[in-house]
């Protein structure tokens, strides 16, 4: 029950959780809803894993989680951009295909042993500062670390560059886009293949580095949702995403430590008397999920702003203007 | 047909457009019109809705393909496939609805879909180039702030920014002082003139006679696709004069209208305010009343606040001050249901998004207004039998064309999906009818189907509001007729067993541009004509 | 309006025009086009199958004979069918109103809590008669179900709050509850599961009349069944033949011409998802008490209500196709317990739901090959 031991396992589990959220972001704000990170991520966790054991170098299994888990992503896209069908369903048949395929072609891989992993290490100087410091850079995974990097460099080119700008508008408005020549069309399935690669990265993160190995679906047990839902919470902004991560992850942990001592708060420790107690505490991220979406939906109905206008909706030319 | 211009010193021809040709299915929307534009002129281009001044206009912003004629820009013909290739041979065009993004600040609107910058935006540096343009031409708008936080003024001021900034040099402005408040369309009317000073020249789409006469060097008039004016100087030009060649004299509908016998009064609007969805003043104090047994029209421009007028009168939407009484019962603010429990019928100008559920069948669309009541609902059950029997007998009574009752609305064409509503809101026998736009989009035969209805309505002692855009529709059907302008009411006309003359129709376009009804009078009417 | 919106691919000589439909296809298109879909999503995941090492042929081979082969299994293929068809029958209903419950899930699995409650509290006393004992575990299975249900409309209705997260973390929240109690409170014996039901709150099962009818031996068909088919029945009735469902039918196709008819969207909501939650939550009730006859966890939590999904789309939302449809996935499931690799069952499940959104397009556009010469 130690707070840095708690925040810094919350940082690295939270990794996961930022790594999907990002990547629904982009794929949100070019304005395609996928709903189907959960099966990416799967895909991504087990792409990952098993391209691991197989050549023995856990950034080709990164690599390859990323492309297989991108590449799936192009059926919702297709489904959706070019059929038009509704992006709901569609992102649920990607879960439920993502699932089953990950198991299929999964199958065995929790006997396999272990793998070499992506490595650990704490980063000179840093390390140093105070509270921060142990929290932050201290025997934290590469990928901790490349989450640190994605965050400014996410929000940045989403606010500052004109990439960002394209992607901004084809998800507001884009038949304004298109007006100005700009393919509404391609910049979508470009943003819902890098929300898939992203999605695919927090799959590797998990059975890489996090929580190694393969677990069926347990692997992720329901981060995938879990994303979802934190991209309302943070409104599309990459910033606040990894605030909701860290914070879901630390909570991840919380739950864990807190079953653990006999006293709490000098009081006998009512969860380490009665295990199963624990099931309260194992409730409350997805409890907390739901609260989060009530927050995060209050805020946007006052503001009036928070989803990207067109999200949701299949864009067919020719309805501009009058 | 076409009158020719005075000869004035003339400057060269910035756009012409000759014998332009664009289809709509069921419409001729221009029919072979020309049109030229000077350097440094405003022109104005006058026209009621839907006579294909919007349509002539997207054809040159590269928007739609005209199907015969040629665009000479400069004296160079030119081919456009998208409004890119519009705005490269100088010609920005500023839509009714704004396509700006709402969350996006100014500069990042104005560069969207340019080259440079090429990646990083940089926006400091180019802020104050926007700015600087915007200073050339007395554009004043903050390049930081965020669309969404801007007046509907200042949006359409980022509007033509974004064409200048693309070195527009021929700026249409489609319909532009429709959505402004009379102190900014002064402001809007200084920078024209400051852009014209500047060598560019603008097209000023209107149907506000005033304003064209205060702003326009010329003006050109389209009616029903066909040019009846082209380039007429402004200043020589009476008000009366262009009403006559906008609303034209066509031949009224001989319909069989019997004389009115108007009865109790069953609608009642009283000082009524009401915000539109933006959440402006779209209802300012409008009253009006329809008795039994006649129809009264509402004539208007477009976006008057007739939309929120019916809204208001069928529970749709909340009215801040005053009060509706339908035969004595206040209706207003309180919900939909309570209209149609007593007597009102809705036939709403949204044929396919509020009048009807497009997937449902023809008979779940004919039974939405009923399947409360026996002998539909039975016990909180629908009684099918009874609904299909319903379905195929207003099918037979009103001529619905369509293989069974149990095709889905979707497939219907317009004339059928009207007469399906049609037939589901005069089968409930109502008290009280509001119609919008009930024949926009209706081919000529659908049109003289909807027009008996209506009448067989005012016959069986029903009070109909109608609410149309179509003069000679409101003319041929109406007893009387209320000019909306604004929100409010301009004027009161009565139109019954008279033959409508020039001069009635002179005052009601008068009206309809926004001068109320005891001016016109005073002034006098036809005087100059 | 709009110029023509359609799509133009130019392919050596000829075009691939993609136009909207503006007539009704023939009534046996649909069908056509979704057997269409299912066929295509078979070759698919046989594809799949033999790329993770499995014989496709095989497979789909053992499915069938393991599910319709004789009169033990086919029976054992309409208890997997019963779940799901109650499942399916709760997506329906709230799917109709487009409102995503994803939630059949957890609510099945607070209807099986709601059921287990009444013997384990205990409610009733072991000697209570079978059809009270009955009647009062139903009921309680769907009044937890619809409490589940609620939550999320009432956060829809008030907030706006997406439903189809909130349904979804409901559903973790449900396996935690229920672990809570069969892991602490209820356990036998320090197992994970709770102690077995007396008979008294069992479901009548067809092998129970064995001695009367020898041919009914060891099947394993239990009431669950009629219990399924008569919410088909009666949810059928309501969608169709109701007011109520009239008003669910029409906010479910244009909510704006349902607040022109007057209709309260709101309230419906909130309705809609109790209904759908009382719905799963039946389901669960005839799982605990036809099948498992305790609660436990892994044979609740099976996933039926996320199968239920893909039924309820596949039989297009009515609830009378939807009995036919669950029997076919319940034979898909049934079998895919011996496949191996044991994913496939799943996987072919998302395979078959892609297809079919995908082939939706079919109903929507019609696809024409045309000279590229001959323009129109």
């Amino acid at each position: 029950m130690d707070a840095i031991i708690i925040l810094q396992a919350g940082v690295a589990t939270g990794t996961v959780l930022l790594f999907a959220t990002i990547g629904e972001i982009f794929a949100e704000r070019s304005g395609v809803l996928n709903l189907g990170v959960e099966g990416m991520m799967l895909i991504g966790a087990m792409t990952a894993f098993s391209t691991t054991i197989a050549t023995g170098n856990p950034w080709v299994g990164v690599l390859a989680a990323m492309f297989a888990a991108g590449l799936i992503s192009q059926i919702h896209a297709f489904i959706t951009i070019t059929l038009q069908a509704d992006q709901v369903v569609s992102g649920l048949a990607l879960t439920f295909l993502g699932t089953g395929i990950s198991l299929v072609l999964g199958e065995g891989l929790s006997k396999a042993g272990t793998v070499s992993l992506l490595p650990n290490f704490s980063i000179p100087l840093l390390s140093q500062i105070p509270f921060l410091g142990p929290i932050l850079f201290t025997k934290q995974s590469v990928m901790v670390y490349i989450g640190y990097l994605l965050v400014p460099l996410t929000w940045y080119y989403i606010n500052r560059t004109r990439p960002g700008l394209n992607l901004r508008s084809v998800g507001e408005y884009p038949s304004a886009a298109d007006s100005l020549g700009i393919s509404v069309f391609r910049l979508r399935y470009f943003y819902v293949f890098v929300g898939g690669m992203l999605a695919g990265l927090a799959g590797a993160t998990i059975s890489l580095a996090v929580a190694p190995g393969w677990f069926s679906e347990l692997t992720t047990a329901g981060q995938g949702w879990i994303a979802v839902g934190l991209v309302i919470f943070a409104q599309w902004d990459p910033v606040r995403a990894m605030f909701g991560s860290y914070a879901f992850g630390a909570l991840r942990r919380l739950i864990l430590d807190i079953q653990g001592p006999t006293l709490l708060l000098g009081f006998d420790n009512p969860f380490y008397y009665n295990p199963y107690w624990g099931f309260f505490l194992q409730m409350l991220p997805y409890a907390f999920t739901v609260i989060v979406l009530v927050i995060g939906s209050r805020e946007a109905m006052r503001k009036r702003l928070g989803a990207p206008a067109a999200l949701g909706n299949p864009y067919v030319r020719g309805e501009r203007g009058k | 047909m076409t009158q020719t211009t005075p000869s004035t010193p003339e400057a060269p021809l910035a756009v012409e457009m000759r014998g332009i040709v664009k289809r709509f299915p069921g419409v001729l929307a221009n029919d072979h019109v020309d049109f030229e534009l000077r350097a440094g002129e405003i022109h104005a281009l006058l026209g009621e809705n839907g006579a294909g001044k919007s349509t002539l206009m997207n054809v040159l912003a590269g928007l739609y393909r005209q199907e015969a004629g040629i665009i000479k820009v400069k004296g160079n013909p030119v081919e456009f496939y998208s409004p890119r290739d519009a705005i490269k041979s100088g010609i920005g065009m500023v839509h009714q609805h704004f396509m700006l993004v709402p969350s996006q600040t100014v500069t990042e609107n104005v560069l969207l879909g340019l080259d440079d910058p090429r990646f990083f935006m940089r926006l400091p540096e180019y802020d104050a180039k926007v700015a600087a343009v915007g200073e050339r031409f007395g554009l004043k708008v903050d390049p930081r702030a965020k669309i969404w936080q801007l007046s509907v003024g200042e949006q359409q001021r980022v509007e033509l920014l974004k064409m200048l900034y693309r070195g527009a040099n021929v700026l249409i402005m489609d319909e532009p002082t429709a959505v402004l408040a009379p102190q900014e369309i002064d402001g809007l009317f200084d920078i024209l003139r400051s852009m014209i000073s500047q060598g560019k020249s603008v097209i000023f789409i209107s149907h506000k006679l005033h304003e064209v006469t205060a702003i326009a060097d010329r003006v050109s008039v389209l009616r029903r696709g066909v040019a009846t004016a082209s380039g007429v100087p402004s200043k020589g030009a009476t008000r009366q004069e262009l009403a006559r060649l906008m609303v034209g004299r066509d031949v009224i509908f001989a319909l069989d209208k019997k004389p009115g016998n108007p009865g109790n009064l069953v609608l009642d609007v009283q000082d009524v305010y009401a915000e539109n969805d933006k959440g402006l003043p779209a209802l300012r104090g409008l009253s009006l009343n329809v008795r039994a047994g006649e129809i009264v029209g509402v004539a208007g421009v477009a976006g008057n606040g007739q939309s929120e007028l019916s809204q208001v009168i069928t529970g749709l939407r909340k009215c801040k001050q005053g009060e509706v009484k339908l035969a004595g019962d206040l209706v207003s603010n309180r919900n939909t249901l309570f209209g149609i429990q007593h007597g009102m019928a809705y036939v709403p100008e949204d044929r396919n998004h509020v009048g009807s559920a497009p997937n449902l069948s023809v008979t779940d669309n004919v039974i939405m207004k009923k399947y409360r009541q026996p002998p539909i609902s039975r016990a909180g059950f629908l009684d099918m039998g009874a609904a299909t029997k319903l379905a195929k007998e207003l099918k037979d009574a009103y001529d619905i064309i369509v293989p069974s009752v149990t095709t889905p609305v979707r497939l219907l064409s317009g004339g059928n999906l009207q007469r399906v509503i049609l037939a589901r809101e005069i089968s409930g026998l109502p008290s009280f009818m509001v119609a919008v736009q009930p024949t926009r989009g209706l081919d000529v035969g659908a049109i003289e189907g909807v027009h008996r209805l209506l009448l067989a309505q005012r016959e069986a002692g029903a009070a109909v509001l109608l609410i149309s855009e179509e003069l000679e529709e409101l003319l041929s059907l109406s007893d009387r007729v209320y000019v909306i302008y604004e929100g409010k009411i301009m004027g009161e006309v009565k139109v019954g067993g008279v033959e409508p003359d020039e001069s009635l129709i002179e005052m009601i376009g008068l009206m309809m541009t926004g001068t109320p009804l005891d001016q016109i009078h005073k002034e006098g009417v036809g005087a100059n004509g | 309006m709009a110029e023509s919106t359609s799509v133009q691919k130019k392919r050596a000589g000829f075009k691939i025009r993609v136009e909207p439909r503006l007539e009704e296809p023939a009534a046996w298109y649909p069908l056509a086009v979704s057997l269409g879909a299912i066929v295509v999503a078979l070759i698919l995941g046989g594809i799949l199958i033999s790329f993770a090492g499995g014989d496709p042929l095989k497979s789909y081979q053992h499915i069938a004979k393991a599910s319709f082969g004789d009169t033990g299994v086919l029976s054992d293929t309409i208890v997997k069918a019963t779940p799901i068809l109650l499942a399916a029958l709760a997506c329906s209903v709230a799917f109709r109103m487009k409102l995503w419950n994803i939630g059949a899930e957890g609510q099945f699995i607070m209807g099986a809590f709601g059921a287990s409650a009444v013997v384990l509290a205990p409610l009733l006393a072991e000697d209570t008669p079978r059809w009270l004992f009955l009647t009062v575990m139903v009921l309680a299975a769907m009044a937890a179900g619809a409490i589940w249900g609620f939550i999320p409309g009432y956060l829809k209705a008030k907030f706006n709050v997406n439903e189809i997260i909130s349904t979804l973390m409901m559903n973790y929240i449900a396996i935690a509850w229920i672990n809570f109690w069969i892991f602490g409170v209820w356990s036998e014996g320090g197992f994970q599961m709770s102690p077995k039901f007396p008979n008294n709150a069992w479901l009548p099962r067809l092998l129970e009349y064995a001695k009367e009818y020898p041919a009914l031996r060891g099947l394993t068909t239990h009431a669950g069944l009629l219990l399924g088919i008569v919410a088909a029945i009666i949810l059928w009735i309501i969608v169709y033949r109701s007011r109520w469902g009239y008003e669910i039918r029409l906010i479910g196709d244009n909510p704006q011409a349902a607040k022109y008819a007057g209709i309260n969207i709101t309230s419906n909501v909130i309705y809609v998802m109790m209904l759908s939650g009382a719905l799963a939550g039946l389901g669960g009730m005839s799982e605990v008490s036809g099948v498992v006859h305790r609660l436990q966890t892994a044979p609740i939590a099976a996933g039926y209500g996320f199968t239920g999904i893909i039924v309820a789309w596949l039989a297009k939302l009515n609830p009378l196709v939807i009995i036919v449809v669950s029997v076919l996935f319940g034979a898909l499931i049934l079998a895919g317990r011996e496949i191996q690799p044991s994913g496939v069952p799943k996987m072919i499940q998302g395979i078959i739901l892609v297809s079919l959104i995908a082939s939706d397009f079919l109903l929507r556009y019609r696809i024409r090959i045309v000279r590229a010469d001959a323009e129109e």
